[in-house]
């Protein structure tokens, strides 16, 4: 399932700064974890998650340090600071209120027509 | 486990990957390694996978994203980055050797300096129409030995070079202050005129670090003079709105502010500015693109065009040169510029790239200023005899001989580089090792000019 470009952009805030609630981390673990959460169904481009962690940075939502990773190579680790952890909250309320209402016309929905994929099938 | 050829590839394909985005101006060397770990990681991830380190690396590529869009997000994160910034932050700044920061000894030279130009006036010997000529002639060992002197401070040469350098400036003190000047004579202004070229060399083997007799030493310092003059003029610019609203402020309480300016603030900053200025162009230059190489692109059509018209006007018309007392002179200092035009535009250019359009546009520039130099020298040399040997036009004459001697050869080798039968540094070659004939002529026009003219 191929989940388009504004709603990715949208999600990534919330979804870097709640991966760095569970623990200080860097970009490619960032990516493997939101990998995980989605079951692949977030396919981020790599890239595109650094520009996401400066602005953060930027915002003093997360903080950056480089440290000798075990490879022997210079890692850059993020963690979240108090700031973004209310900035973290306020966009888990803003996401809820979101998918309640989603939630709420989805059932309603579902009671008064049919999803179109089980209809197609009996037509056939 | 990866075979040691495939690590070979994988090491230079991460290279070329690391260059092709360090090229990117938004996206910073720090940002690189940033990446550079992350496409390290991926890649090791699936090698372990199963995939061949050539897959492994192709995959992690294509995963990081396309580098166009990648440098428009950095650029739209980072947009400052777009606009390079001379930051002279703490972490910036190289640190000395004797822990201070390089800013700071800078400062403090510049501080030498423009205390250096007042010492006289606490032996009476004051900035003011009376004593002019003293600091005519001294105008430049106050300045430039400070800046030899800074240049031997953060390059650390070996003793041998101080003691040559310092013999070297007590010996220009001693010329320019023991010889009997008529005043105001001709001799002696030459001499002032001179003395900064030829202190200019000390300046450079300072500047250059050991590395004088190379090539590419010499070639920095044409880099470095030609950025120093763009910046000292550029700090001159803000000192003169300064003083245009100092004057004005103090006028409105009724203090008239003048004198300070004349013996105070123009001599001392004057001085300190070449120091600062010489600061900021060593601070800035990984940072920032120079400028007189982009203020050559813009020029050299220009000048070439403004000198060809010049040939057409003489032919067309046959008005020949009409010589009068600064011909000469004027016919220097344009070889002068078309040389400088020359020398930063080879100074910004690659040499291993092939001749194109502006190589033939150069040549076209230095041709017609050999032309337009000939023209003159002719027109002088039918009437050098009734004018006679004059130190001011010997010394003309003899610096257009020099340019012109440079340029003819220029040409030559120039030429020679766009039919393919000679390499560009052939032109950075002679170009460089053309230095110390002007230091040399100017030696020679302080030192041997005064007696052998009779100190007019």
């Amino acid at each position: 399932m191929e989940i388009n470009k504004d709603l990715i952009a949208a999600s990534s805030t919330p979804m870097v700064l709640a991966i760095l609630a569970e623990g200080d981390s860097y970009g490619y673990a960032i990516i493997q974890r939101v990998r995980e959460l989605s079951r692949g169904h977030l396919e981020w481009t790599d890239g595109m998650l650094y520009p996401v962690l400066h602005r953060l940075e930027r915002l003093g939502h997360v903080e950056a340090r480089w440290e000798i990773a075990e490879s022997g190579r210079r890692r850059k680790y993020y963690r979240i600071t108090s700031r973004g952890r209310n900035q973290l909250d306020r966009e888990r309320r803003q996401w809820q209120a979101v998918d309640g209402a989603l939630r709420g016309i989805w059932q309603v929905l579902s009671v008064v027509v049919p999803p179109p994929a089980e209809i197609m099938p009996e037509e056939a | 486990m990866p075979n040691p050829d495939q690590a070979i590839s994988l090491e230079e394909q991460i290279d070329h990957w690391r260059s092709y985005l360090r090229r990117r101006q938004a996206i910073h060397s720090v940002d690189v390694a940033e990446l550079e770990d992350h496409l390290r990681e991926q890649v090791t991830g699936l090698m372990n996978a199963g995939l061949a380190a050539d897959e492994a690396f192709l995959v992690a590529v294509k995963r990081m994203g396309e580098l166009d869009a990648l440098s428009r997000e950095f650029a739209r994160e980072h947009s400052e980055r777009l606009w390079k910034q001379l930051v002279v932050s703490a972490d910036a700044v190289e640190r000395g050797p004797w822990g201070g920061t390089d800013a700071l000894v800078a400062v403090c030279f510049a501080v030498a300096a423009a205390m250096a130009i007042k010492v006289p006036a606490l032996f009476g010997i004051n900035f003011d129409d009376q004593h002019a000529e003293f600091y005519t002639r001294n105008l430049s060992l106050f300045v430039l030995p400070l800046l030899t002197g800074y240049f031997l401070w953060k390059r650390r040469l070996d003793t041998r070079t101080i003691y040559w350098l310092a013999a070297g400036l007590i010996a220009a003190g001693v010329f320019a202050n023991v010889y009997p000047f008529t005043p105001k004579g001709n001799t002696e202004i030459l001499s002032a005129l001179h003395l900064p070229i030829a202190l200019w060399l000390a300046v450079g083997i300072a500047y250059a670090g050991g590395r004088w007799s190379q090539v590419a030493g010499r070639m920095d310092f044409i880099r470095f003079s030609g950025e120093l003059f763009i910046y000292y003029v550029l700090i001159a610019l803000g000192g003169g709105v300064l003083m245009a609203f100092m004057a004005m402020l103090f006028k409105a309480i009724g203090i008239n502010i003048g004198p300070f300016f004349g013996s105070w603030l123009l001599p001392c900053g004057g001085a300190g500015a070449v120091l600062i200025a010489s600061w900021l162009v060593e601070a800035k230059q990984s940072v920032i693109e120079n400028m007189a190489p982009v203020l050559t692109r813009l020029f050299t059509p220009l000048f070439a065009a403004m000198l060809i018209t010049f040939l057409i006007a003489v032919l067309w018309t046959g008005h020949g040169v009409d010589i009068q007392r600064n011909v000469l002179i004027a016919f220097d200092l344009l070889l002068a510029a078309v040389i400088g035009l020359l020398l930063y535009s080879i100074s910004a250019r690659d040499p291993l790239a092939p001749p194109g359009p502006f190589d033939t546009l150069q040549v076209v520039l230095v041709i017609s200023a050999l032309l337009a130099d000939t023209v003159a020298l002719w027109a002088i040399a039918a009437r050098i005899t009734e004018f006679g040997f004059s130190p001011n036009r010997v010394a003309a004459l003899g610096e257009n001989v020099i340019l012109l001697v440079n340029l003819a050869w220029s040409a030559v080798l120039y030429i020679q580089f766009l039919r393919g039968r000679g390499s560009f540094t052939r032109i950075e070659r002679w170009q460089t090792s053309y230095l110390p004939v002007y230091a040399a002529w100017a030696v020679i026009i302080v030192i041997v000019f005064p007696p052998v003219f009779g100190w007019i």
